[in-house]
């Protein structure tokens, strides 16, 4: 890649990251959440990768980590949704609820964001780099 | 409700992509475009007359809006979508490694 | 306890992703432990239901009361598929301790199964629309990625072509439960049923009723939409073969049409007319193009198309003596249908080959898959005492009693022919002269034969459930098909 795109990527993608977890920790104020924050922290990744080639986002980032990291929030996930049995219900909302608008508010909506958002960045890193390692090594 | 008839259209077209495109990825694409159209219709379904964001602030009175309910299950099936395209795409990438073409007329090994 | 039938198998695929690279067991452990668990709960469930005075069990997940909030709803038709399921996927997931052996990367077939398994537990027991299609769509994709396990060539192809046209059967299910909720402003399958009774029926019900059919009809197998079927089931392992076709397509094709069209949207005489003339065509159809097949899997598949449309027919008469027999013809089916594919298997692990022209006399040297296999195709053919015979017998004494003496008599002839094409694949694979190139082939590991006796000695028992003190198994279920309508007031009179 050239120069521009390098310069260019070099500033931007760590504010791409910090949006994206801003998106995930707002979730149940602002449109957004798990989902779509995920995907932002997995561009961020992708960023890198399409700049700079797979090693230096692999280095970053390398594929045994993002899998335990993907395994660990859908285990977060379905944890905080079992622990709900202690308030009796499948996935009841048994943290305090506070006051509303506030950022620590809404009981495990965002906790659950949180694990989304684990899941959803690893994943489509994954995915990403499982494509590219499939594609080079049939160039071979 | 010309919208909703424009989104039967853009049905047609992807129905019309997958059956007579001889391409794989180009089938992946009219797969594509008809979970685009299913969901974009159900997002009209929700509407209501002078509805506005379903979205509370701190500051704001309540007016009517449109049907939030819609937008939740919209967001789990463009979600769903996601995944089944990647997994379709990367069984293409791997179709193309073993039979070295991408035209749908040359993979029928499987017959009868 | 409802959402342990969901939780357990998904905590099970991620905690069995999260370590199986490491430890290479943890795969087999935690897979079978949780089958086993969740086959101990499914009876417990059903014994608790019979214990319980109304019949029904609903639980609020989450505690939001519908049909605000999603429930979870436990009736005799859910506990009979919840039995039949998992007792399946018990022994499947016993046989697939040796059989797997030969793939690399054990521990992502087993996370990807335990996937497919709370895919299939969630369809049956959920009482809301959407959350039947996202469960769906979950037992869905990871059975996709099942199919192209092996990265054959011929895995790949016959997948890419599975999973184009399921996902478009799912895009078609989609705009159904959108034109339904648009129609009726409710997700909750009771409240729909509720406010159609007062709403009454349009045109759009009509055309909802023709999207749901063709979306289920193609996870189904019925016959317009099978041609997935043929190709997707002869690739996959033996294992996956065995799950698709024994519980996969009944449950989320058959259970998902039988609780909408009966309890849900209601049923007029012409839809279950149609739905007589699709089972026929299935019958006929997968039985006159299984008899010319080389391949045994592909042979095996095509029957399971036949015998998907004796039990479509079965639904459309509507007497319960014919829903009856439909339902216990599933449960037959589901258990030989497994077994003939889990012998598929045994015979590809020792000889590598699926081509009939090439075996012959295998029995000396696979004694018990042999005598299996013949259990397995003797009742499938319907020869008495076995436990197809029975539900055979059934269908047929209730078409005749419905008055359709001529279908009753097409599906005599399609047994026949069944039988013909059985007697076939057991002559050609099994005696008959020992090829010289499988002097040296020895029986099959131990947990495969164990689920194969198990299958086995299954199939000659089924037929007792007919005796009036089991017979309730199945009658439960019918009559929670047969209320119909009413069953939006039962599940919301049962929420506390």
């Amino acid at each position: 890649m050239t120069l521009i795109v390098k310069t260019i990527t070099r500033l931007t993608v760590g504010l791409i990251l910090l949006y994206g977890i801003y998106i995930v920790l707002h979730g149940h104020l602002t449109p957004g959440g798990g989902f779509p924050g995920g995907v932002i922290i997995a561009l961020s990744f992708i960023h890198l990768m399409l700049a700079f080639g797979k090693d230096t986002a692999l280095k970053r980032l390398n594929q045994l980590r993002a899998s335990i990291l993907e395994s660990l929030g859908a285990i977060m996930f379905l944890g905080i949704a079992i622990s709900g049995f202690l308030g009796g219900y499948f996935f009841l909302n048994f943290i305090k609820r506070g006051e509303a608008f506030n950022l620590f508010s809404a009981g495990i909506i965002p906790l659950c964001n949180i694990a989304i958002c684990f899941k959803v960045g690893a994943g489509l890193f994954l995915i990403f780099v499982a494509l590219v390692v499939l594609s080079n090594s049939q160039e071979k | 409700m010309s919208i909703y008839f424009l989104c039967l259209v853009l049905l047609s077209i992807g129905v019309y992509c997958i059956l007579r495109k001889r391409n794989l990825i180009k089938i992946v694409i009219g797969l594509g475009i008809i979970e685009y159209a299913v969901n974009l219709f159900f997002i009209l379904v929700g509407y209501r007359m002078y509805g506005r964001a379903p979205i509370l602030a701190r500051s704001e009175e309540i007016l009517n809006m449109v049907d939030p309910l819609v937008q939740a299950l919209v967001l789990t099936a463009i979600v769903i979508g996601l995944a089944t395209t990647a997994l379709i795409v990367a069984i293409a990438i791997r179709i193309y490694e073993k039979y070295g073409t991408f035209d749908i007329t040359k993979i029928n090994k499987l017959k009868g | 306890m409802l959402p342990l039938f969901v939780a357990i198998p998904l905590a099970a695929a991620f905690i069995i992703s999260l370590i199986g690279k490491r430890y290479q067991r943890a795969g087999d452990v935690l897979a079978n432990l949780s089958s086993l668990v969740l086959l101990a709960l499914s009876f417990f469930a059903f014994l608790s239901l019979n214990s319980h005075s109304s019949n029904i069990l609903v639980y609020k997940v989450g505690g939001w009361i519908p049909p605000i909030g999603i429930c979870m709803v436990l009736d005799g038709l859910t506990s009979f598929m919840l039995i039949t399921i998992n007792l399946v996927s018990c022994l499947v997931t016993i046989y697939s301790i040796s059989y797997m052996e030969k793939y690399t990367s054990k521990y992502r077939f087993y996370s990807l199964f335990m996937l497919m398994l709370a895919g299939m537990n969630g369809v049956i027991i959920t009482g809301d629309m959407f959350n039947l299609f996202v469960f769906l769509e979950i037992a869905s994709i990871a059975s996709y990625a099942l199919v192209a396990f092996g990265t054959e060539s011929d895995e790949l192809e016959a997948s890419f072509k599975y999973a184009i046209m399921g996902s478009v059967a799912s895009s078609f299910i989609l705009l159904g439960i959108a034109l339904l909720y648009s129609y009726t402003s409710s997700l909750n399958m009771a409240d729909i049923s509720a406010v159609l009774a007062v709403k009454g029926d349009s045109n759009i019900v009509g055309f909802i009723s023709v999207l749901f059919l063709m979306g289920f009809g193609l996870k189904a197998a019925i016959m317009p939409f099978h041609a997935w079927l043929p190709d997707a089931h002869p690739s996959a392992p033996a294992p996956i073969s065995a799950m698709l076709s024994g519980i996969f397509i009944k449950t989320l094709g058959i259970y998902a049409l039988l609780r909408i069209f009966f309890n849900v949207l209601g049923v007029s005489s012409t839809l279950l007319f149609l739905l007589i003339i699709l089972g026929i065509i299935s019958m006929s159809a997968g039985a006159f193009l299984a008899v010319g097949q080389r391949d045994i899997k592909r042979m095996l598949a095509y029957s399971s198309i036949s015998q998907i449309g004796y039990i479509i027919f079965a639904v459309g008469i509507g007497t319960p003596l014919a829903i009856f027999g439909g339902l216990f013809h599933l449960i037959n089916h589901a258990i030989f249908k497994s077994l003939l594919f889990l012998n598929s298997g045994a015979i590809e692990y020792s000889t590598k080959t699926r081509d009939l022209d090439q075996m012959g006399g295998l029995g000396k040297h696979l004694p018990l898959t042999g005598y299996t296999s013949l259990v397995g195709s003797t009742s499938i053919s319907g020869i008495p005492p076995l436990s197809g015979f029975w539900s055979k017998l059934i269908i047929i004494v209730a078409a005749i009693q419905a008055k359709y003496v001529g279908f009753a008599v097409i599906a005599v002839l399609i047994s026949i022919l069944t039988l013909a094409y059985y007697l076939k694949l057991q002559r050609k694979a099994f005696f008959g002269e020992l090829n010289k190139r499988w002097e040296k082939i020895k029986e099959v590991p131990l947990s495969m034969r164990l689920s194969m006796v198990i299958l086995s000695v299954l199939c000659i028992i089924a037929g007792l459930i007919l005796i009036p003190g089991l017979r309730g198994f199945i009658q439960q279920a019918v009559d929670v098909i047969l209320v119909g309508k009413q069953y939006a007031g039962i599940v919301l009179g049962a929420v506390q």
